[in-house]
């Protein structure tokens, strides 16, 4: 038997808790930043035309301005040249926001370990989901979207403080 | 071949053994003028030098300059070398009276190598970033070196002189705006800094290195066979392409002839290759102006070419299907049938989209008469491939200077004539069909036999000999930890990449890793152009500008 504003108003109304409506809301329609530098990009233009069709999973409102967007998905070698960029690009972005490392190269600078080559981008900024590959099959970024998805379903709140104080990259001064 | 030079220098010049000549450092702008302008050599393919330090045989200096140019049929190249005088100062003349392509080229040298080129008109690094200290091509630089830098250029170091010479007092009037490197027409990482008068371009400056992933210093510390993954990544959206290239070059240095199979394998997953390259070049550049639809069009028959790929190579992009000596793999049961869906997709594609934009008013208005480039300026800008026949120039290496079996097969070359962003973009349509011709044709032929060379110092042995007999197994641990052993030699080859000439200059000190590696992007050169094309457009043409040259940061940065 129902109860609550449900045993009023019958089927027209559902009661659930505020973070799981707005969990619902978000992971649902994230709207990624693609900063597709190299090889990794080109992989990510194949999620997103209409044989893995990242649209399936809400995502496909592809922004190239981070102040609308709130999932960064870094696609390609980061070099110590675009390392600032990258971190400008990331501070723009407004709360709550999340970080996919897309390939080998983002993740730890991949095969070029060389004086050019930022290893790895989570030293310059906080990454929540990595994905391996050289570059990664669109199954594997699809993937990591989901993980996303379940993170923000279980872990979130509202009212959580999804700003990670401690994290310090070599760029914070 | 190259008369008068010879007449005008004698006994200035020696003819080494890599047929290149070596020059007396004092006399090479002249001399390279007078190869200019009395022996045709009208096309500057690339400069580059040498850091000979560790080198295995001694050499008049430590450092050494090297000049390529082309003759005006584009058939004979001419390699020139000057040792630098470390003592005076390490500088040489600059070129870039002579050729507007030696800007870029002398400033890239510059950066890696530490060589100052006189009456250059700017000198500053390209390719590394500002706060950068040190010349990381020299072999003293260590490769895992890192430079954090904490700032990016602001460029008014070259937008005010620039500004000047157009007669701009004062920049108060104008809006300067950033186009990239993170801007989604920026096609990868490139960072355009424009003068704005109203939405006209008054002034640009291009910025690139933000991709600059160390290729050249990588290829020093591996075998020949172990670069072939790298090269995948200089052109991504024809890594096959760039595979052949480089494996080219490295068989022409071994002076041998692949299997007749091979080199038709070679042929066909060239052209796809192109194809390819094309496809996505045109999807993006009709994005750009607005076009969508198109780039699904276009971009599905990409993802069955993938398919094929992958069954062929195992990998969907980053392909790494050659050897030295031949391919990986033969073709699998099925291929052929294969092949033919990925071309009835590509043109069912391609004719879905001309049949939106073909008679298209707003597709001719966007495209028309914006970014001309005359046949005289791109060959001065050094364009090479379909930007450079977009200017009407017939300049295709697969027709100029043939390898493989391109000589025997039938297909034109197609050439625009305004040189405007419409003619860069047909001839890529047009190129596709050619290739597709191409394709049918070698299928036909393909000849049964071998597909790598039949030489154990450097294919590498069947499984059955490695896991059957000591020889084979000694011969697969030779090759694969000393890599194929490559004679003594300074060498450039190229071939007809998906955006031009794709050259690989490569100096061999006989042991089975390169002593140094220098790629011939064919999309730097076009990139250098840009800022010159831009001046007085609209801020929405420069980004199909800059779309139409087909610009991929891979091999720009490298
Ligand atoms: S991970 Fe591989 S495919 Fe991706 S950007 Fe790096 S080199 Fe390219």
């Amino acid at each position: 038997m129902a109860i609550g504003a449900e045993a009023v108003f019958g089927d027209s109304v559902v009661t659930t808790k505020l973070d799981s409506a707005i969990s619902w809301a978000r992971e649902s329609s994230m709207w990624p930043y693609i900063f597709g530098t190299a090889c990794c990009a080109i992989e990510f233009m194949s999620v997103a035309s209409s044989k893995f069709d990242i649209s399936r999973f809400g995502a496909e409102v592809v922004r190239f301005s981070p102040r609308q967007a709130d999932l960064l998905i870094v696609a390609g070698t980061i070099t110590y040249k675009q390392a600032p960029i990258l971190k400008r690009i990331y501070d723009q972005m407004t709360e709550p926001k999340w970080v996919v490392s897309m390939g080998a190269c983002a993740c730890s600078g991949g095969f070029y370990d060389n004086y050019t080559t930022l290893q790895g981008i989570d030293s310059i900024i906080p990454v929540d989901v990595y994905v391996a590959g050289c570059p990664p099959r669109p199954e594997a970024l699809i993937d990591a979207l989901i993980q996303i998805q379940e993170k923000q379903k279980q872990e979130e709140s509202i009212i959580k403080d999804r700003v990670n104080r401690d994290f310090k990259g070599r760029l914070d001064v | 071949m190259c008369s008068c030079f010879e007449e005008k220098f004698k006994g200035l010049f020696k003819k080494d053994k890599n047929n290149i000549y070596v020059i007396d450092q004092t006399f090479v702008k002249a001399m390279i003028k007078c190869l200019k302008e009395k022996d045709g050599f009208h096309f500057l393919a690339d400069i580059t030098a040498i850091d000979y330090s560790t080198f295995n045989k001694p050499t008049p200096s430590r450092f050494a300059v090297v000049y390529i140019l082309r003759d005006k049929e584009f058939k004979n190249v001419i390699t020139l070398k000057a040792f630098i005088d470390e003592e005076e100062g390490l500088h040489v003349e600059s070129i870039t009276e002579l050729f507007v392509s030696a800007d870029w080229a002398e400033r890239e040298v510059w950066d890696q190598y530490g060589i100052k080129f006189i009456n250059h008109p700017n000198l500053k690094r390209v390719l590394n970033h500002k706060e950068f200290v040190g010349h990381p091509l020299r072999k003293d630089y260590p490769k895992t070196k890192g430079q954090l830098c904490t700032k990016t250029d602001d460029l008014m170091d070259e937008m005010i002189p620039i500004l000047e010479k157009s007669g701009f007092k004062s920049h108060d009037d104008l809006m300067f705006l950033n186009l990239g490197p993170a801007h989604p027409a920026s096609h990868g990482t490139i960072r355009n800094f424009v003068a704005l008068d109203g939405e006209t371009i008054v002034a640009a400056v291009s910025e690139i290195g933000y991709l600059h992933r160390g290729f050249e210093k990588s290829c020093e510390d591996h075998t020949y066979n172990q670069i072939i993954p790298y090269t995948d990544r200089l052109n991504y959206c024809s890594a096959i392409l760039n595979n052949i290239a480089f494996s080219h070059a490295v068989e022409g240095m071994l002076d041998v002839t692949i299997p007749e199979r091979a080199q038709f394998i070679r042929v066909i997953i060239g052209e796809l290759s192109r194809i390819i390259d094309h496809l996505v070049c045109l999807a993006a550049n009709l994005v750009d102006m607005g076009a969508l639809t198109n780039y699904w069009y276009l971009y599905n028959p990409r993802e069955d070419v993938y398919d094929l790929l992958s069954k062929l190579t195992g990998a969907r992009l980053t392909n790494s299907y050659m050897r030295i000596g031949g391919v990986a793999h033969d073709f699998y049961d099925g291929f052929e049938d294969d092949l033919k869906g990925c071309i009835t997709s590509i043109e069912k594609g391609m004719s879905d989209t001309l049949g939106l934009i073909e008679h298209n008013r707003i597709f001719h208005d966007r495209t028309q008469n914006i970014g001309i480039v005359t046949a005289q300026d791109a060959i001065n800008y050094g364009f090479t491939g379909p930007n450079l026949r977009a200017s009407g120039v017939a300049y295709d290496l697969r027709k100029t200077d043939p390898y493989y079996f391109y000589d025997a097969l039938d297909f034109d070359i197609a050439v625009g004539s305004v040189g405007d962003v419409y003619d860069r973009m047909m001839v890529r349509f047009e190129e596709i069909r050619q290739s597709i011709r191409i394709i049918n044709q070698s299928m036909k032929i393909l000849p049964k036999g071998d597909i790598i060379v039949n030489d154990h110092a450097i294919a590498l042995p069947k499984k059955e000999n490695v896991y059957g007999n000591i020889e084979g197994l000694m011969n697969q641990f030779k090759l694969t930890i000393d890599g194929v052993k490559v004679p003594s030699k300074e060498y450039y080859r190229a071939v007809e990449g998906a955006n031009g000439e794709l050259g690989f200059f490569i100096v061999s000190d006989g042991s089975g890793t390169p002593y140094k590696v220098k790629v011939r992007p064919p999309c730097f050169p076009a990139m250098a152009a840009l800022p010159i094309m831009l001046k007085g457009h609209m801020l929405a043409d420069s980004v199909l500008c800059l779309g139409s040259l087909n610009i991929i940061a891979g091999e720009l940065d490298r």
